[in-house]
Order: structure tokens, then C-alpha cells, then sequence
């Protein structure tokens, strides 16, 4: 077993710490453009419904000094709003007539 | 033949004196040569905002800004005494960049007391002057007073920093920026600190990408994924409820799609994630509960229009500056600058007050995702755009009444070519003050 990335009470999305888990939002976006919507609509179909739970666990803790785990869920969070919209409104990984344009977010508030 | 149409008296285009109805060009947007006339008649002539004074957070902060447009770059500075100045980013030695990042092409920040060329290693105080020559001896009839940095003109409005590129500006910054872009003064800039930037290299002219932003006839049809499947037409369009124009700058207002705000819509016309996180594309669903937030403490510039319900003011700052101000207590920032006829530089910055906790973040997170996706659709379709003009098919275009903003940009950016053509100032200097719409 080995150690556990989220906390306790959300280790049902466990299996998709190691993925998801991501801090920068470059990062995300190229995950996503990297991954299958099978992909995007399962980590989606576990985490959305945990959203909720997840904002009500990580407001328990001071924003600027969470514990390695909650910051670990935050991230995932986040990664569940960037595929969120993949599943959502486009039905593919890229933006529908984005072409090939690109936004760089060189600057964004840690965590 | 039938000839459709509202009357001219009856249009925002119609109230603007000198504007027209008629067909118009983009010549400007596609021609090598008319480039090189906007560049010395409209960016090294007019204010350009290049940061806000949050960059600058303590004595010896600075950062540069590049501005390809000017063949220059700029070092901006907090000096001991806290005032903000900006110098030509260039050593008054051998002409070599003075400060740059990874290559001299990168911009670069920090705090620092002095700065060093890392040529020769002159040095320079946060003010411009020239404070060490190295073996200074060996000069001749020398005084290092008489080499300063050379300086910008360079102003401070609601803590945002403007250079100007011009030998003596023709107005002060206030003039420039006249009274309906001086309406926001007093609106709590300061309060949101919380940054999320964006940088793009974008395949068209600046004003292409300009306009694609000072309109909303686009949003149903290119953005028509904004709304659930069952709200979607390609039929119906939107209309502006409000537009103004004041000089070379413009105002577009909105109270939301159909006047209803996008918080206020019922949970089957939103997506699931914004309802689950209670967060859109207009921002958070709570305005935060800051009292300088607080409708009745804003300045009623904001809303010129006094638009009820009120969601977006979109200040189209000239030549290439953007302040977006939602009413759910948030604002977005662009800057476009141009590297050729057909390219530029954008930038795009979410500004928010600082996260109390995580699921404001989250929200912030969900505003900044969702609103730059809509960003990506029409960064996506200049290049086609681009093309379409580059073609020389068509020379003559067709604009209706809710893109009066296009045809005023257009308009204001010529006036300036001719007016520098004519006699070397910028529109605006002839009677002494500035050209009001």
C-alpha cells in the first residue's frame, strides 16, 4: 500500500491523486489536451460529486498553510474544473474553433 | 430593391459626429507601410499602459516592459522616495540592454539599489542617474552627470502605470484619458491583488484582436456554447444596451444575456460545474462582502449608462488597453501590442480580492478557466480573419450598430495617422484639448 495522497475521508478518488494532482494550471491544460475523454469523463464522474464535500474539508484550514494532502486535493479540484468544461460543453479536449491559439498563464496565485 | 436597416439618427453610430455609416477598410491592419505610420503616430505618442504600482511593491522594485512596437523597452522603478519612474532600457555607454531575463529579449523584475549593465558594469541609481564608471580615469573630459538614463515620460491613474514614448506628450495623462475613462476614479483597484496573467502570440494586426473584444454581436454565434444546447440560437443575436464614446476611447455596458445576470439564472441554464461551485464566466455568484465592493460605494462612472441590472463595463482604453469591470466584484485587464502588421503580443490578466479561503480560490480558479476558453475561440478565428483580409478580395466591409466600437477604433486610429502626417502632432493637441465624441 503506499502512502495516501488525499486525505482520509476522500480516498475514493485516491486513484486519480497521481494524475490529477497537478499544481500549475500549464500543466493541466496539457493533461488535458493529452487525454482521452474516456479518461476525462471518469475522473469527472468520481470527483464532481465530490466537490462540495472537497470545499467544505479544505475551508477548515488556513489557505496559505494547508497540509500537503489538502493541497494535494486542492489541485485536484482544480484539475476537475479543467476537464469539467471537456466534458461539459466542448466533447473533445480542445476548445471548439480555438485553432491554434494558444494562452501561456506565466503568473497565477500559489496555492 | 429593398434596403434594410435602422436610421442613422436613431443608432449609437449616428450620434457620433463624423463617424459615418458607410462601408469601411482595414487596410490599416493589413499594410506593412500603414504600420510603420501607426507606430509613430499612435504608440510613440500616446499613453500606454505598461503595469500597475502593485508590481512595484517596495523602494527598488522594478520590472520591464518590452515594447517591440517603439523598437524599445522600458525599465519601470519605485526609487527610495517611492515615486515611479521609467528610463529607455538601454546603458548610456556602449548602447547595450541594460536589464533583461534569460535572453535580452525576455523581460525581467526584481528589487534591486542600483542597476548594473553587464557589459562594462556601469551603474545606475533607481532615479537614472549614472552613479560608477568603471575605470572612469580613463575617459575623457568626462562627467558622469551628463549621462543619465534617458527617461520616460511616465504617470500614475488609480495605480496604474503609463508611459508615454514622446519627446513632450501633447496632453498630461488626466486629459488623455478624459472624463468617461475617468469615471472609474475612486473604483478599489488596489484591493485586488490576486493575479492570474496570461501572455498569447497571436496571428493577426492588434486591432483585429481588439475588436473581437469590444463587441458582443459575435458572442451568441462563435460563443454560442456559452449557453446550454436548449438556449442556443443562431438567430436571435444580442444587443448592446449601452455604448459610449469619449475621444479616442470607448465604452461598452451589458446587464447580463436577455438582462438577466448569469448568477441569478436557474441551475438547467447553467453548466454543472458552475452551479456545483457556485462560479462562471461573470465570476463568483457572491460578491465578496467588502464594503468598497458594495454597489452603493462604487463611482457611478462604472455604469454610465446606469444599466439595471448591470453585469459588465468594458472601458476600451486608446490605443491598446482594456479594463473590464464586473459586478460581482472582479475586473480583467488586456493589453495588445503589436511585434508586426500581422502579429502581437496579448495579455490578459484576471485580477480578483485576495482568496479567504479555499473555495473562494476555487471559484476564482473556475472564472479564470471558463472566460479563458471563450478567449481561446476568438484567438482561434483572428487567423482566419487575418487571412480573410489578407486576401484583398474585399476592400470595402459592412459594420452594423452594435460594432459602432469597431468603427470608431478604426476611425480614431486614423485620425491619428493623418493628423501625425499632417502636421506631427496626434489627434487631439490642434485646439489645445482633446477631440470629444
Amino acid at each position: 500500500m503506499t502512502t495516501p495522497m488525499l486525505p482520509d475521508t476522500f480516498a475514493d478518488l485516491e486513484p486519480f491523486a497521481a494524475r490529477w494532482c497537478i499544481e500549475t494550471e500549464a500543466a493541466r491544460y496539457t493533461e488535458r489536451l493529452n487525454s482521452t475523454m474516456a479518461d476525462m469523463q471518469e475522473f469527472y464522474d468520481a470527483a464532481f460529486p465530490r466537490v462540495p464535500d472537497a470545499m467544505a474539508h479544505l475551508d477548515g484550514f488556513p489557505l496559505h498553510d494547508l497540509p500537503e494532502r489538502e493541497l494535494n486535493l486542492l489541485h485536484l479540484v482544480y484539475s476537475l474544473v479543467m476537464v469539467s468544461l471537456p466534458v461539459d460543453v466542448w466533447h473533445q479536449p480542445r476548445v471548439i474553433d480555438a485553432g491554434t491559439a494558444y494562452f501561456e498563464r506565466h503568473l497565477e496565485p500559489h496555492p | 430593391m429593398v434596403r434594410s436597416g435602422k436610421p442613422s439618427e436613431a443608432s449609437w453610430t449616428g450620434r457620433v459626429p463624423g463617424l459615418g455609416t458607410g462601408l469601411v477598410s482595414y487596410e490599416d491592419s493589413i499594410s506593412p507601410e500603414f504600420y510603420e505610420l501607426e507606430r509613430e503616430a499612435v504608440f510613440k505618442r500616446a499613453w500606454l499602459n505598461v503595469g500597475r504600482v502593485e508590481q512595484l511593491p517596495r523602494k527598488g522594485s522594478f520590472f520591464t516592459k518590452e515594447l517591440t512596437v517603439a523598437a524599445t523597452s522600458v525599465i519601470v522603478t519605485r526609487d527610495l522616495d517611492g515615486r515611479v519612474h521609467a528610463f529607455h532600457n538601454v546603458c548610456r555607454h556602449r548602447g547595450n540592454k541594460l536589464l533583461w531575463g534569460e535572453t535580452p529579449r525576455d523581460e525581467t523584475s526584481g528589487v534591486c539599489r542600483q542597476f548594473m549593465c553587464k557589459y562594462h558594469g556601469w551603474r545606475y541609481g533607481l532615479d537614472g542617474e549614472l552613479k560608477f564608471v568603471l575605470q572612469e580615469e580613463e575617459y575623457f573630459d568626462f562627467d558622469k552627470s551628463e549621462f543619465p538614463l534617458v527617461r520616460v515620460h511616465c504617470e500614475v491613474w488609480e495605480g496604474f502605470i503609463f508611459v508615454n514614448l514622446s519627446r513632450e506628450p501633447s496632453q498630461s495623462l488626466p486629459d488623455f484619458l478624459g472624463p468617461m475613462v475617468r469615471g472609474l476614479e475612486g473604483y478599489p483597484f488596489h484591493l485586488f491583488t490576486e493575479r492570474y496573467a496570461f501572455k498569447a502570440d497571436i496571428l493577426s494586426n492588434w486591432k483585429i484582436f481588439l475588436d473581437a473584444f469590444q463587441e458582443y454581436y459575435h458572442a451568441p454565434i462563435l460563443h454560442s456554447q456559452q449557453q446550454v444546447p436548449a438556449l442556443r440560437s443562431f438567430d436571435t443575436g444580442f444587443k448592446v444596451p449601452y455604448f459610449q464614446m469619449d475621444g479616442p476611447h470607448r465604452l461598452v455596458s451589458t446587464g447580463g444575456w436577455k438582462g438577466v445576470p448569469r448568477h441569478m439564472s436557474p441551475p438547467e441554464n447553467l453548466y454543472p460545474i458552475e452551479h456545483q461551485v457556485q462560479a462562471g464566466m461573470m465570476g463568483p455568484w457572491e460578491r465578496p462582502d467588502i464594503p468598497e465592493l458594495d454597489p452603493a460605494n462604487l463611482p457611478p462612472g462604472i455604469n454610465p449608462g446606469g444599466l439595471d441590472p448591470w453585469s459588465i463595463s468594458n472601458f476600451q482604453i486608446f490605443p491598446n488597453f482594456v479594463i473590464l469591470l464586473y459586478e460581482r466584484g472582479w475586473y480583467l485587464t488586456y493589453q495588445y501590442w503589436p511585434t508586426s502588421h500581422n502579429t502581437h503580443t496579448w495579455e490578459m490578466s484576471y485580477w480578483f480580492p485576495p482568496s479567504r479561503n479555499a473555495s473562494e480560490r476555487i471559484r476564482h480558479e473556475v472564472t479564470a478557466v471558463v472566460s479563458k476558453e471563450a478567449g481561446l475561440q476568438d484567438a482561434g478565428t483572428l487567423d482566419g480573419t487575418q487571412m480573410g483580409l489578407e486576401s484583398r478580395v474585399i476592400d470595402q466591409w459592412p459594420l452594423c450598430d452594435q460594432e459602432v466600437t469597431v468603427r470608431h477604433l478604426h476611425k480614431a486610429v486614423g485620425d491619428w495617422v493623418q493628423s501625425h502626417l499632417r502636421d506631427g502632432q496626434p489627434e487631439g493637441r490642434r485646439d489645445g484639448e482633446a477631440v470629444r465624441a
